[in-house]
């Protein structure tokens, strides 16, 4: 008995020490140095290969195009116009805004942004199955495997990775924010946090390809991106350094955040804070105006998207008068989706999820910078940079407030509706009385 | 581990589904998938509010109209069933197959259709539009653009030329009679992918 269970410790023993040189040599020290070994691809290949069900294209409905104004006309052409030469209303009229509303129904542009994408085939994670119904045997036992795969190899190692990351981003930054400020602290704190973060990439098995990496943002500029998941900042922060902004948190956040701004300065609000707009705006003016500061990272649709449109910019970070460096980035959802849907999930639930997925794939742009042009407002600006983000990145233009993922729609969009609507009614009455 | 929707619809709801409506298998499961997604009490019946959700339905002026077109009469709650049959008023006729029951009249003809539509005018369900019922729906479409004495012209003229009868209302025939030459089969239907 005893010899049995020695001998069981020492083999515990020593395959977790393999396992931990081999996480030291292969990841670790790598991410330290920024190299990488090419392993990662050669998984996403072997990844790729096994993915390969085929199913029925997404998309319930299509939609009709025309505008109203189109539909009316043709309405009137056609239709049921008495032998005046066609009334000014018809009760046809009705039919636009009935099948509009059918439609909208069915299948509308929004609230389909706030829940993860539905792909077109299925990648073996249980989570990304909605329509899949018929499942062979075979699949089974590869989704089996997937899921041995996953939980019993790839999340263990993951996890330990994460510790590695925060616990010693935590460490170094408080040691080096008790050096004096100048070039030699700077110069540290850059290297801790991008060593830290590559970790912290690793453990979540991202492959990041980023483009045009002349545009990256430089100091005394804001940094704008569209926003999927928490997950960006880590992936933006692993190839540039950042002054991040938000919220002051309790727990193991706060203790991370009061770590990093020892190191550098970083942009943390009181709850109480973040309602006044003046405040805010003030703070991040300050920051911009020191060259030495680095630039600042903003999220400017305010909540998590899900990565296949790019909603509404707030103008607040627009407002501010500096250069914007605009930031695209689109995630393959085939190897695991990485939208954080807070009104289901909490934030451990999603890094559990992120860890057991096959690994984050995602492509980062740098696009040129922007500045506010003569005659613009912020809100025209603000639109400006989100076509950018949108066309580069291969995302829908939306002009819909991010916002709505919690709120009402203003009423003010519903008058519109009526205004374009009471144009073709009257209208109408213009033509009578000029024939 | 997310929601597995369409294991919560049987296989013989899925039949008697497609019997009454026309829809096929996968538009069903598709639907059913949208009427989940739309459910936020996940107690298998939208509400109005479920509906109202949606931004660009609370921004259509006939938004509320619409919306009540989902409800018999008196009910605050919508099943799967309802939602389906008021939907398929909107299926293209022309999917319709040949092999069909010949005795009930599909929800998608073009009398189904006109009928969803007039009802849509005749708020309190007497099966007549009155000019009352009409001004109401025209402040609707219009909002503040328009003054009371534009939209009541607008409202008499329209009665006047579909009303036969002289009752000063519009009943389901008059109204089918005044679009006649509407295309109503392609206004009133969504293509919905298989």
């Amino acid at each position: 008995m005893f010899l049995f269970d020695n001998l069981l410790c020492m083999l515990l023993g020593i395959s977790f020490t393999v396992w931990f040189t081999l996480l030291l040599v292969f990841i670790i020290v790598p991410a330290v140095f920024g190299v990488s070994f090419g392993i990662l691809s050669v998984y996403i290949c072997t990844c790729l290969l096994f993915l390969t069900v085929l199913l029925s294209p997404s998309g319930i409905i299509a939609k009709e195009l025309a505008s109203l104004e189109q539909e009316m006309q043709e309405m009137r052409r056609s239709g049921s116009g008495s032998a005046l030469g066609g009334a000014e209303f018809e009760m046809s009229d009705i039919f636009h805004f009935c099948r509009r509303g059918v439609e909208s129904i069915v299948d509308d542009e929004v609230t389909k942004r706030f829940t993860a994408e539905e792909l077109e085939s299925w990648n073996l994670l249980t989570r990304s199955n909605y329509n899949f119904n018929h499942i062979s045997t075979r699949l089974t036992v590869l989704w089996g495997l997937g899921v041995l795969i996953r939980y019993g190899i790839l999340l263990p190692l993951r996890v330990t990775l994460a510790f590695t990351g925060v616990g010693l981003l935590v460490f170094l930054t408080s040691l080096i924010g008790l050096l004096p400020n100048g070039g030699m602290k700077s110069f540290l704190s850059e290297k801790a946090h991008l060593m830290c973060y590559r970790i912290c990439v690793r453990a979540l098995t991202a492959i990041i390809t980023y483009h045009d990496s002349e545009n990256k943002p430089k100091n005394g500029g804001i940094c704008v991106a569209n926003h999927t998941s928490p997950i960006d900042v880590i992936i933006l922060s692993s190839d540039g350094c950042y002054a991040m902004v938000g919220q002051v948190h309790g727990g193991l956040m706060g203790v991370i955040q009061r770590a990093m701004v020892k190191a550098c300065p970083h942009i943390w609000f009181e709850r109480s804070e973040v309602k006044d707009r003046h405040l805010v705006a003030k703070r991040l003016s300050d920051h911009v105006a020191d060259k030495t500061k680095l630039p600042i990272l903003i999220f400017p649709e305010g909540t998590c998207i899900n990565n296949t449109s790019v909603m509404m910019f707030k103008k607040g970070s627009f407002e501010i008068g500096c250069t914007v460096y605009p930031v695209a980035i689109k995630y393959d959802p085939r190897f695991g989706d990485a939208f954080w849907n807070s009104s289901k999930f909490g934030m451990v639930n999603y890094l559990l999820h992120m860890m057991s997925s096959w690994a984050i794939v995602c492509s980062v742009w740098y696009l040129p910078p922007m500045s506010r042009e003569e005659g613009e407002d912020a809100v025209q600006f603000a639109n400006r940079v989100k076509a950018a983000i949108a066309r580069k990145g291969g995302l829908a233009d939306l002009l819909w407030d991010g916002g709505l993922k919690r709120d009402k729609v203003k009423e003010v969009f519903k008058e519109e509706q009526q205004k374009l609507y009471s144009k073709v009614l009257v209208g109408g009455a213009e033509d009578r009385s000029r024939s | 581990m997310g929601s597995r929707a369409s294991s919560l619809l049987r296989e013989e709801d899925i039949e008697e589904i497609k019997k009454e409506t026309g829809f096929s298998h996968s538009q069903i499961t598709r639907l059913y998938s949208r009427f989940h997604s739309l459910d936020k009490g996940e107690n298998g019946a939208l509400s109005r509010e479920d509906f109202q959700r949606i931004p660009e339905l609370a921004i259509n002026p006939l938004g509320d109209r619409i919306i009540n077109a989902f409800f018999p009469e008196g009910e605050d709650q919508v099943n799967f069933r309802g939602f389906m049959r008021t939907l398929a008023h909107f299926r293209p006729v022309e999917d319709n197959e040949k092999n069909k029951d010949p005795t009930a009249e599909p929800l998608n003809s073009r009398n189904n259709k006109l009928l969803f539509a007039f009802r849509l005018y005749d708020l309190d369900r007497d099966d007549k539009i009155s000019r009352d019922e009409l001004l109401q729906v025209l402040r609707m479409m219009v909002g503040v653009n328009i003054s009371d004495e534009q939209l009541g012209s607008i409202a008499d003229r329209t009665i006047q030329e579909a009303d036969t009868n002289g009752d000063m209302s519009i009943s389901f025939s008059e109204f089918i009679k005044v679009l006649e030459k509407v295309d109503v089969e392609q206004k009133m239907s969504i293509r919905f992918l298989h």
